[in-house]
C-alpha cells in the first residue's frame, strides 16, 4: 500500500490491523472462578483488549492486541487475573 | 498604491490581503509591530480572522499547525528566542506536510543577550523542512508573502519569509500595495486535501515506527527539492500579474565578474553600491544575492558563479566550530561539478546589530583580490570588522 505524504492515514481504524501482542512479556491470565464479569478491566484496558463483557460470563482477552501492561490484573477488585510470565506459560 | 511602509506592516499587510482566517503569534522584539498591526485589522473588522491569543511561541506555531490541519489559511511571526521556542512545532509542520507562512524578523541569539540583527535565528533552523526565503527590502517582504502562500498550498510545505530586524522591520520605505482583487486573482481559497472532517475521518500525526518513518524523510527531502520549479513558477506568475518577479537567486553583475560577493537579505543593497563604485572604476566585481536557502539553488548558483575567480560569502551568521551556513553549502555545491571550482572566502560580519559599512565589504574585496592574485585561500573563516583591540590580539 503506497503512503500518504505528511503520514496521514486515510483509512479510518486502520490501527485494529496493527497487532500489538508481541510486545508483551507478561500476559493477563482469567480465573474463570473467580471473576463476577463486573466489567472493570474492560473499562480500565488501555488497548480495548478486553471485549464487552456478557453477564455471567469470565473477561476474554484477545492476546492479538494486548500488550501486558497489566492494569486490568491491578485493578480486578476479586484478584481474578494473574500476570504470567510468557517465557513461563 | 504606494505607500511609506517598515516592512513590519508589509509583512502584516501581506497577511491581510491573503485574507487570513487565523493568525497566532506572541510579540517578541523586533517583529513585534507585525502582530500589533494585524491585531489592529482584526479588531477594526477590516481583517475576517480569528486571533489566537497564546503564552509563547511554542503555543502560536501550534496553533496554526491545527488550524491548517483544519483547512484554513494562516499566519503567525516569530523572531530570535521565539523561534527558537518554536523549533519543535517548525518540525512538525513540515512533517505533517501543512501549508503554512511566517514571517521572521532576523535577530541575533542569547548569549549574550541581544535584540539587534543578524541573522543566526533562521539559519539555525534550516534543517527543520521549511521554505526559506530572505528578503531585501520591504516591498519584497510583502511580495514574498502572498507568493508564499501560492507556493505553500501548491507544495505542501511551510514557507518563513525572513527579513533582518531594525535594518528592514523598523525602517520605512515606499511600497507597491497591490489591490485586493488582484490579490484575490492570485490567491484564491485553497482547499487542503487532508483537512480535518468529522464526514472524511483520518488520522494526523500518526507514530512513524523504524519501518515507515526513513520513507516519510524521504518524501519531505523530495518535496522540499521539488519546491524548487513551484518557487518559479509562482515568482514568473506573480511577476506577469504583478510586475515583479524575485528568482532564486539575484545576479548583479555576478555573470563577467572575476570576484562575486554573495549575501542574503538585506545586506545586498549596501554591497550593490559598492559594487557600482567598482565598476564605474573598470573593476571586475560583481554581486550574487541569495534569496531562497531552502530549497538550496545549487545548480542556479553554480551557473551564475561559473566565470567567478574568487566567490566571498559575506554571512550574518554562523556554525560555530566550522564556519557560515551560506558558504558550507555553497561550498558544497561545487562538488563533483566536473571542473575547477572557484577560490573561496567565507566572511562572517554582522553579527549582533553590528553595522557592515561600505568600508567593510570593500575590505571583503581587497582580500579576495589578493587571493586572486595569489592562486590560493590561505584562510576559509574570517571575520571582517572584528575588535582585535578587545579581544586583546593587539595592542
Amino acid at each position: 500500500m503506497k503512503i500518504a505524504e505528511g503520514a496521514v492515514i486515510l483509512e479510518p481504524g486502520s490501527s485494529i490491523r496493527y497487532e500489538t501482542g508481541n510486545w508483551r512479556t507478561f500476559r493477563p491470565v482469567v480465573d474463570p472462578k473467580k471473576c463476577t464479569s463486573c466489567g472493570i478491566c474492560w473499562l480500565y484496558c488501555p488497548d480495548i483488549a478486553i471485549g464487552v463483557i456478557q453477564k455471567g460470563k469470565p473477561a476474554e482477552i484477545d492476546y492479538r492486541y494486548c500488550k501486558g501492561c497489566g492494569i486490568c490484573a491491578n485493578e480486578c477488585p476479586v484478584k481474578a487475573i494473574t500476570m504470567v510470565s510468557e517465557e513461563r506459560s | 498604491m504606494k505607500e511609506v511602509i517598515s516592512a513590519n506592516e508589509a509583512a502584516a499587510i501581506a497577511a491581510k490581503l491573503a485574507r487570513v482566517k487565523v493568525i497566532s503569534a506572541y510579540p517578541i522584539t523586533p517583529q513585534t509591530a507585525i502582530v500589533e498591526k494585524l491585531s489592529e485589522f482584526v479588531a477594526d473588522g477590516e481583517l475576517d480572522a480569528e486571533f489566537i491569543k497564546v503564552e509563547s511561541e511554542h503555543s502560536a506555531l501550534s496553533a496554526c499547525v491545527g488550524a491548517a490541519a483544519a483547512g484554513v489559511r494562516t499566519f503567525t511571526a516569530a523572531s530570535s528566542q521565539g523561534l527558537m521556542l518554536m523549533s519543535e512545532i517548525l518540525f512538525v509542520a513540515s512533517g505533517l506536510r501543512l501549508p503554512l507562512v511566517m514571517a521572521n524578523a532576523n535577530r541575533s541569539l542569547s548569549a549574550p543577550l541581544s535584540i539587534w540583527c543578524d541573522q543566526q535565528d533562521s539559519f539555525a533552523v534550516r534543517d527543520s523542512g521549511w521554505l526559506q526565503i530572505y528578503c531585501e527590502n520591504s516591498q519584497e517582504v510583502l511580495d514574498s508573502i502572498l507568493q508564499a502562500y501560492r507556493i505553500s498550498e501548491q507544495a505542501l510545505l511551510p514557507v518563513m519569509v525572513c527579513f533582518d530586524g531594525y535594518i528592514l522591520t523598523h525602517t520605512a520605505e515606499p511600497v507597491d500595495v497591490p489591490d485586493q482583487k488582484e490579490v484575490d486573482e492570485f490567491l484564491p481559497p485553497y482547499k487542503y486535501p487532508y483537512s480535518l472532517d468529522p464526514e472524511k475521518p483520518l488520522t494526523i500525526g500518526a507514530v512513524g515506527v523504524p519501518e515507515y518513518y526513513e520513507e516519510f524523510r524521504y518524501m519531505l527531502h523530495e518535496a522540499v527539492a521539488a519546491s524548487r520549479e513551484k518557487l518559479v513558477e509562482v515568482d514568473e506568475e506573480f511577476g506577469r500579474r504583478f510586475g515583479r518577479r524575485f528568482g532564486l537567486i539575484e545576479r548583479y553583475f555576478s555573470d563577467d565578474a572575476d570576484i562575486v560577493l554573495v549575501t542574503a537579505g538585506s545586506l545586498s543593497g549596501t554591497i550593490k553600491d559598492v559594487v557600482d563604485d567598482y565598476r564605474a572604476k573598470g573593476e571586475s566585481v560583481g554581486h550574487l544575492r541569495i534569496r531562497v536557502f531552502r530549497p538550496f539553488p545549487s545548480d542556479d548558483i553554480v551557473d551564475a558563479l561559473k566565470n567567478a575567480k574568487v566567490v566571498a560569502v559575506l554571512e550574518k551568521d554562523i556554525s560555530l566550530g566550522y564556519g557560515g551556513a551560506i558558504f558550507t553549502d555553497l561550498a558544497a555545491a561545487f562538488a563533483n561539478r566536473g571542473r575547477k571550482p572557484p577560490l573561496m572566502i567565507n566572511f562572517i560580519c554582522g553579527l549582533g546589530g553590528r553595522d557592515v559599512s561600505p568600508m567593510d565589504i570593500r575590505e571583503a574585496v581587497r582580500q579576495s583580490a589578493s587571493a586572486l592574485q595569489a592562486g590560493e585561500v590561505k584562510r576559509n573563516v574570517r571575520w571582517l570588522g572584528l575588535r582585535e583591540k578587545i579581544l586583546g590580539l593587539r595592542a
